[in-house]
């Protein structure tokens, strides 16, 4: 088992209903067994779309990247800086 | 050093005196600003702070390995910005304008892609609506009352 911070960003942040969490996932788990996990935990954000973008410790991250107890995974809704 | 985010008015005069050398005859500034689209009276940005940083870092690093000869700064304003008023600034200085101009458009749609930065429109009646990276607002359910 492996305790992975989450964070929400911007209309995320607002869907959660919070702007960080932690959550538990069987490991070994990707960072698509994060998302479906906090789908379960966060109702709100199972209005996210199937394949969100996400960091993974700070870095844009595939949803097939292996995460580890620790570690952080920040969902990123659309971007829109500049 | 100068900082990359800030919540004030971006100093255009500030970032060029990062670049600027005797050895760099040609400078490149891009100014994005916060447009009045409609009854829009300003945007609010938000970050994913210490990503965007470190990611700030990473695209000036990216731009200085292909231009060597190149000085390229940039800094983002976040918060509650006016119609008018600048979002963010880069300034990149070469020996030529080449080079310049290059860092300088590299910088911007590499911010594009990959800085955690979002914006919230703010409109007249005190709405705001999220923006998604194609321009539109998103679905009208989601919209702040």
């Amino acid at each position: 088992m492996g305790k992975i911070s989450v964070r929400f960003f911007a209309r995320y942040a607002e869907l959660a209903g919070c702007n960080w969490s932690a959550v538990n996932v069987e490991t070994p788990a990707t960072v698509a067994d994060v998302i479906a996990r906090v789908r379960e935990v966060f109702p709100g954000t199972r209005e996210l779309p199937p394949k969100p973008l996400a960091a993974l410790n700070q870095r844009q991250a595939k949803l097939e990247t292996p995460v580890r107890d620790g570690d952080e995974v920040a969902l990123l809704p659309p971007l829109s800086g500049g | 050093m100068m900082m990359h985010l800030t919540r004030h008015p971006i100093e255009v005069n500030d970032l060029l005196a990062q670049v600027q050398g005797p050895e760099r005859g040609g400078t490149c500034m891009f100014l994005g600003t916060v447009r009045n689209d409609g009854d829009i009276t300003g945007i609010d940005y938000s970050a994913y702070e210490a990503m965007a940083f470190s990611e700030i870092e990473r695209i000036l690093g990216d731009a200085q390995d292909r231009w060597p000869d190149a000085r390229v700064m940039l800094q983002h304003r976040l918060g509650l910005i006016p119609v008018g008023e600048a979002s963010i600034a880069i300034a990149a200085a070469a020996p030529h304008r080449d080079h310049a101009f290059a860092a300088c458009r590299f910088v911007i749609e590499e911010v594009k892609k990959r800085l955690p930065i979002w914006k919230k429109e703010m409109h007249a009646d005190g709405s705001g609506i999220w923006v998604d990276p194609s321009g539109k607002p998103v679905a009208e359910g989601l919209r702040d009352r």
